[in-house]
């Protein structure tokens, strides 16, 4: 479903990815793992369109995602989430989630007017669902500003889904999760699993990378130094001299 | 009582300012253009009564056209500046307009005169009211009825989808469009349709005034513009209506009375305005 093919990112000097090669089937979960300034949020940027490749093509679904714009991508089915949350802080719950509705099954079914000066009736019964599956039903008149830390966190991810993605790209959905909120999170990353849609995961928290994915490939230096399953992850060398911490 | 409608008159024209530049600065652009869609609504609306004897309100019609259009040939450039620059561009627009207006002759001979804009004179005799039996009062329900209309369209706005996106590419582009935003479609709809309301506040102003000229269109009245959303607040299309009162009724009628000390006071209260409400009278929402 996606293929990242010999990617790099050049920053000026820095070589922020390098010569990166990733393949994603479709439903799978990938983990993206790597120490910090490795290069997995400039990967998640260049998939969603935020920067172009310095060289290098990116597919999806076998097409080259070349030069078109992130609201287009969007459109093609690549959702992702932000390390540091962006919500629209000064906008509600509602409002937040209500303002992402931009799929093509959501332009499909209701006419131009309706969808952009039509009041909140026709969206509620989607919105409600959202709001449902995230934990954050009956909040959704609250300012996303006043949520809290876990509860936007939440917000967060259920805006990304009411885009109706085909690929969810996560940017450290855990950080700063305690146990239990990781849990839930986990829950609900193989429930997105189970609609059919296809996740890279880029995490630091290895408790809910090793319990959700797949596969992981790890990143060093903006060069990919290991992929498999969490098990053979865990276990190579190079992996935990580079980032697990000792060998 | 003729003075206080003449005061309901100007507060309206201005409140229509206010509000173009409102729905602007709802996506994050600080635009100092408003003053020249002001300006192309009022010489087109005087235009079209004077030297083509339409009415006024077919007039005002392609006041808006004109405003909206003008206004979304800005909106693309205008994407390609940000925060300070934009207001730079946007402020030399508007000076364009008005050199434009200053260099522009029209006259022709209607009744032995001759009538139309002429350049630094400026464009006299709008008299589509006057001649018409239109009395203050008149004029000064008519001018609300759009500012009505205006408010209703922006509050109708504000409701909708289309106000929650406008106002999320204001707070965060790169979220908005992370979830499917078409920021160039919104923000070019945004100054487009803030053209279309300067344009029809142009247009009443020309013909409550009769005289327009490029002076009418200046770096102040830009300024005006864009401080009655940010005095106001950019809650709701009321803050803009309160501080467009605040300034005109209150301080530049009500201070009439202190002379020189008026200036010193205005810019004082301002100021204050601005510490004790730093996001408008009717400033964030809690």
């Amino acid at each position: 479903m996606l293929e990242l093919r010999a990617v790099s990112r050049h920053f000026g000097g820095v070589r922020a990815i390098d010569g990166l090669d990733l393949r994603v089937a479709e439903g799978e979960i990938v983990g993206l793992i790597g120490p910090n300034g490795s290069g997995k949020s400039t990967a998640v940027n260049v998939i969603a369109g935020l920067f172009p490749v310095t060289s290098g093509e990116v597919l999806f679904k076998g097409q080259n995602l070349e030069r078109l714009p992130t609201h287009r991508r969007l459109q093609l089915g690549i959702a992702r989430t932000f390390q540091n949350i962006r919500l629209f802080g000064q906008l509600s719950v509602w409002q937040n989630l209500w303002v992402a509705q931009n799929s093509p099954e959501d332009r499909a079914r209701r006419g131009f007017f309706a969808r952009w000066l039509g009041g909140q009736r026709g969206a509620r019964g989607e919105i409600a669902q959202l709001l449902e599956f995230s934990g954050l039903a009956g909040k959704q008149d609250e300012l996303a500003a006043n949520l809290a830390f876990g509860e936007q966190r939440r917000l967060e991810l259920a805006r990304a889904l009411a885009t109706k993605p085909k690929l969810l790209l996560l940017d450290e959905p855990a950080a700063g999760m305690n146990s239990e909120e990781i849990g839930q999170l986990r829950e609900r990353i193989q429930r997105l699993r189970g609609r059919g849609i296809t996740i890279v995961l880029v995490e630091h928290v290895m408790e809910l990378v090793m319990g959700v994915t797949d596969r992981i490939a790890v990143l060093n230096f903006g060069q990919k130094i290991a992929e498999g399953t969490p098990a053979q992850i865990q276990n190579d060398p190079l992996v935990k001299k580079a980032y697990l911490g000792g060998a | 009582m003729d003075f206080y409608y003449g005061l309901a008159q100007i507060v309206g024209v201005h409140t229509l300012l206010g509000l173009s530049a409102y729905v602007v600065l709802l996506t994050g652009q600080v635009s100092l253009a408003q003053a020249g869609f002001f300006a192309v609504g009022a010489y087109t609306a005087g235009m079209l009564t004077v030297l083509a004897g339409w009415h006024i309100a077919p007039a005002l019609g392609a006041s808006a056209l004109c405003g909206a259009a003008t206004a979304c040939a800005v909106g693309f450039p205008a994407l390609r500046v940000k925060g300070l620059m934009l207001v730079i561009a946007t402020l030399a627009f508007g000076e364009g307009v008005r050199l434009v207006f200053f260099n522009f002759d029209y006259q022709i001979a209607k009744g032995g005169i001759k009538v139309g804009p002429l350049g630094g004179e400026g464009f006299r005799q709008i008299r589509f009211f006057p001649e018409n039996g239109w009395t203050t009062f008149d004029v000064m329900l008519f001018i609300w009825l759009f500012v009505i209309a205006a408010m209703a369209a922006l509050w109708w706005f504000d409701r909708s989808r289309y106000g929650a996106v406008l106002r999320a590419v204001g707070e965060d582009e790169l979220a908005a469009q992370s979830v499917g935003v078409n920021l160039t479609a919104v923000k070019v709809s945004a100054m487009t349709v803030g053209g279309a309301i300067a344009g029809v506040g142009g247009g009443l102003y020309a013909h409550y005034t009769t005289h327009i000229e490029h002076s009418s269109f200046n770096v102040l009245v830009a300024t005006f513009a864009i401080a009655y959303p940010i005095v106001g607040g950019l809650s709701n299309v009321f803050g803009t209506l309160a501080a467009v009162i605040f300034v005109q009724a209150f301080l530049v009628e009500g201070l009439r009375d202190l002379g020189d000390w008026r200036n010193l006071l205005f810019g004082a209260l301002i100021v204050a305005a601005m510490n004790l409400r730093p996001h408008g009278f009717f400033g964030r929402r809690h």
